[in-house]
Parts: C-alpha cells; sequence; structure tokens
C-alpha cells in the first residue's frame, strides 16, 4: 500500500539528529511493548510480514506523529484483534478497570523464558528451504513492475518502473507480498538489485552513486 | 467509539504534555496506560510468560549489541582470512563468535574503501543486523534518516560529520528483505600496534552503519 511508512525520497522532515549516549529503550513502555510483540509473534498466529503490514496500517497522519513502538503497539492490537486473542473491546474493558475480566484462550503454545535464548538464536522467519529456480542472475538488466498494490509489498514507491541490475542472489526467500496479505508464502528468489542515483531521482543525481534494494522474482521484468 | 478515535485521542495532550510526564514522572501517559493493561490481558490469558518477556528485555539490553560488531570489525582488520571469509559470507562468519539469529537470517558486510562509501537504511519500516548491532536507534528509525538516506545520501552524510569525496561512489542499502547489512569501516590510520581489543573499542556503532568513519 502506498502508506506513509514508505518514505524513501521525501522531503520536509529535517535533519537527522543523533542522540548521544542513547538508551536501548526510552521508558519502561517501550520495552514492555517490545516484549510482548516479539513473545506474541512466537504464537505462531501471524508471520512477520503481516505484523509489518499491521503497522503500515495505521493511518498516515498518526503513523508520522508518532514513535516507532507506538506503531508496533498499533499493530499488536490490530493483530490480537484480528486474530481473536484480545478484542478491541476487551482492551478498552481493561483500561476503564483494572479488574475487568480476560476471556481465555485455549490452546496457545507460547514463549517459555527458558526458551528465549535458544529460540531467539535458531529462529528463523523468511528464509526458504524450497529448491526454485531463479528467473535472474547477476548481471542481468531488470526493469522494476510499476504497480501500486492495495495491501503490503516491499517494492518501495521510489523504485517503481525502474532500471536496474542484479548484483547480488540471495537464494530463496519466503515473498513478503504474498506472505504478508496472507496469501501463502510463495518462496522465490531474492536480489539485490542495484539502481543508480540518476536513474533514481534524474539527471542532477550524483553518476557514481547507487541505491541497491533486496527484491524477489515477482517485482522484476527483463530489462 | 470507532477504533481509530480510540487511538487519536492518545494525542489530545500538546507533545509538551507527554514531554512533562515523561520528565517527572508524573501520571502515566495514555500509550503507557494502554501497553501495561494490553500486557495485563496478555498475561491473564496466559499467551505471555512474564518470564519471558524480561528474558527478552535483558538479551537486547545487556546481552546484544553493538560490541558485537565492533569485535567481528576488529578482527577483519588484523585477520585477513577472517575478512575474506566475513565479506564472502557474512551469517557464517559472525556465527564463528556465537552472533545468529533473529534478525540476521542472512547477513551482508559491506566494506568501506577509497573507492566506495556505503550505508544502510531501511526506508519501509526499520529493519536493522539485531544479532551483530542489538536494536537500532532512534535516528535509524526515524523520518528524517528513512526518506532522505535514499535521495541524498551526501548531504545526510556530511551532516554527520563525514564528508564523501567526489571520486568516491556512496553506495546506499535500503533493506527491504530479512538480509541484514553491516558496513566493515576502514580501518583508522596510525593503529598498526593496537591489538584487536583495543581496535574494537574504537569501532561505532554509527560507523557500521556507514554513517560514520572510525578514528583513533
Amino acid at each position: 500500500m502506498n502508506g506513509a511508512h514508505d518514505l524513501g525520497g521525501m522531503h520536509g522532515f529535517g535533519a537527522v539528529e543523533i542522540e548521544r549516549d542513547e538508551p536501548v529503550f526510552h521508558g519502561e513502555w517501550e520495552r514492555r511493548t517490545f516484549a510482548i510483540t516479539l513473545a506474541t509473534g512466537f504464537l505462531g498466529k501471524w508471520n512477520l510480514d503481516m505484523s509489518r503490514y499491521a503497522r503500515e496500517q495505521m493511518p498516515p497522519a498518526e503513523y508520522l506523529a508518532t514513535t516507532y513502538y507506538e506503531h508496533w503497539l498499533f499493530g499488536l492490537e490490530k493483530l490480537l484483534d484480528q486474530h481473536g486473542l484480545v478484542r478491541h473491546e476487551e482492551l478498552e474493558a481493561r483500561l476503564r478497570d483494572a479488574a475487568a475480566p480476560a476471556r481465555p484462550v485455549e490452546g496457545a503454545g507460547i514463549l517459555a523464558a527458558r526458551d528465549v535464548e535458544k529460540t531467539l538464536r535458531t529462529s528463523r522467519t523468511s528464509k526458504a528451504d524450497e529448491d526454485v529456480a531463479p528467473r535472474y542472475k547477476v548481471g542481468d538488466r531488470v526493469i522494476t513492475k510499476n504497480v501500486h498494490p492495495l495491501g503490503h509489498t516491499r517494492l518501495p514507491r521510489y523504485a517503481r518502473g525502474k532500471r536496474g541490475k542484479v548484483v547480488l542472489d540471495h537464494g530463496v526467500w519466503v515473498f513478503p507480498d504474498s506472505a504478508g496479505n496472507d496469501l501463502g508464502r510463495k518462496p522465490q528468489h531474492c536480489y539485490s538489485v542495484r539502481f543508480t542515483a540518476d536513474e533514481l531521482w534524474g539527471t542532477e543525481a550524483p553518476t557514481r552513486d547507487a541505491v541497491h534494494i533486496d527484491l524477489w522474482d515477482d517485482h522484476l521484468e527483463p530489462a | 467509539m470507532s477504533r481509530d478515535d480510540d487511538h487519536h485521542h492518545h494525542h489530545d495532550e500538546s507533545e509538551d504534555d507527554v514531554q512533562e510526564h515523561r520528565t517527572h514522572g508524573a501520571p502515566l501517559t495514555d500509550v503507557e496506560l494502554r501497553v501495561r493493561a494490553l500486557e495485563s490481558l496478555l498475561i491473564d490469558k496466559g499467551l505471555v510468560d512474564p518470564a519471558a518477556l524480561d528474558a527478552l528485555i535483558d538479551t537486547y539490553e545487556t546481552k546484544v549489541g553493538p560490541r558485537n560488531g565492533a569485535k567481528v570489525v576488529a578482527r577483519a582488520w588484523v585477520d585477513p582470512a577472517y575478512k575474506r571469509r566475513l565479506l564472502e559470507d557474512g551469517t557464517a562468519a559472525v556465527a564463528e563468535f556465537g552472533f545468529m539469529g533473529r534478525q540476521a537470517e542472512r547477513l551482508v558486510v559491506v566494506e568501506n574503501t577509497r573507492d566506495v562509501h556505503n550505508v544502510v537504511v531501511c526506508t519501509l519500516c526499520s529493519c536493522y543486523p539485531w544479532a551483530v548491532l542489538g536494536l537500532p536507534p532512534v535516528w535509524y528509525k526515524s523520518a528524517p534518516y528513512r526518506s532522505r538516506a535514499v535521495i541524498d545520501p551526501r548531504g545526510v552524510l556530511k551532516e554527520l560529520g563525514v564528508e564523501v569525496p567526489a571520486d568516491r561512489a556512496v553506495r546506499v542499502w535500503d533493506s527491504t528483505a530479512e538480509i541484514r547489512y553491516m558496513v566493515l569501516p576502514e580501518r583508522p590510520k596510525d593503529t598498526e600496534g593496537m591489538s584487536e581489543e583495543q581496535l574494537a573499542a574504537l569501532v561505532t556503532r554509527d560507523a557500521m552503519i556507514g554513517v560514520a568513519t572510525v578514528t583513533r
């Protein structure tokens, strides 16, 4: 979707400000949001791409006015509601009254504390084992599709309908434009595609410079 | 009340009010109350193990961070065979240190040289190589960086104190997949006598993202 999350190439946001000696989290609510998001991800009810898509659906004006973990919280509330794990009404009731009832959920396979270290070390979300033939090889010239899907996509707006060159074949991966919309894994090759700065931004861009974007077979056409 | 209305009422307070609460430990903000309510529901429903939540936080607050990446960089500077392995297969080379897993299913390490300056961004969300750098800083996740890094990388770098010579190419890596990128910065001059450990202490998080150079 052409949402506010797709920021590449926009103007007007001001300077990049690096915070000195920045803490990992800014406050307890960020810690808790991070942890409940990661932990519930292991329930297996949704995939990583669906969790990104949930955050992207925050209304644009709100997305731009809020912080990273507020996007996470918005996405988590949406996923929990959609999957019937925590309904919005339950959360609203709990906000009004700390003793409001929690409807039990049966049979959830939750992440146990003893499994955290091993799970973080070994968890794989997106690499696919299927043996799928690549449609392109390193050195091939490609053009990205000019598409504007309403659902989740990892083809940024600034790189649609642009000519590039395949520089790395990353192997076979889950295709987020399918998996993020809960339409299956659709495993296929993912490549690093090199776009010159002047192809993306016009002839005034420095000719030596380039942007490398990771794209899948289904994003590309031969050029 | 519609879903959108629920969410908009966070912002009835002005930013200054929110800042006030955060600074002075006054009443909890709406977002803080919301997270607390949601966590309590998840615990009551048996959907999360409170001890697992603490373990997740502890991992990324105290165990995994940019010191991991700094060790990798210092090793590459002193050991040419390791550097070759790192540039050939970053995932396997960092696994030699035990760094692996979440947010690094495939790690690609890109080398800064006299001819090329690499810089990493994620314009669509904030993908970042957690296994070697920990969780991303606020600026990396911010709209200014995500919007500008691809269209004006030289301008962003200059503001951050890195002037890339005109004859050196800037290569931006937009992390749109689950492949994660880390920059191998140039080794600073006059460090020949330094140990691997001393070198690692010079390497900063920002240099491994590509928005800083390493200095003695």
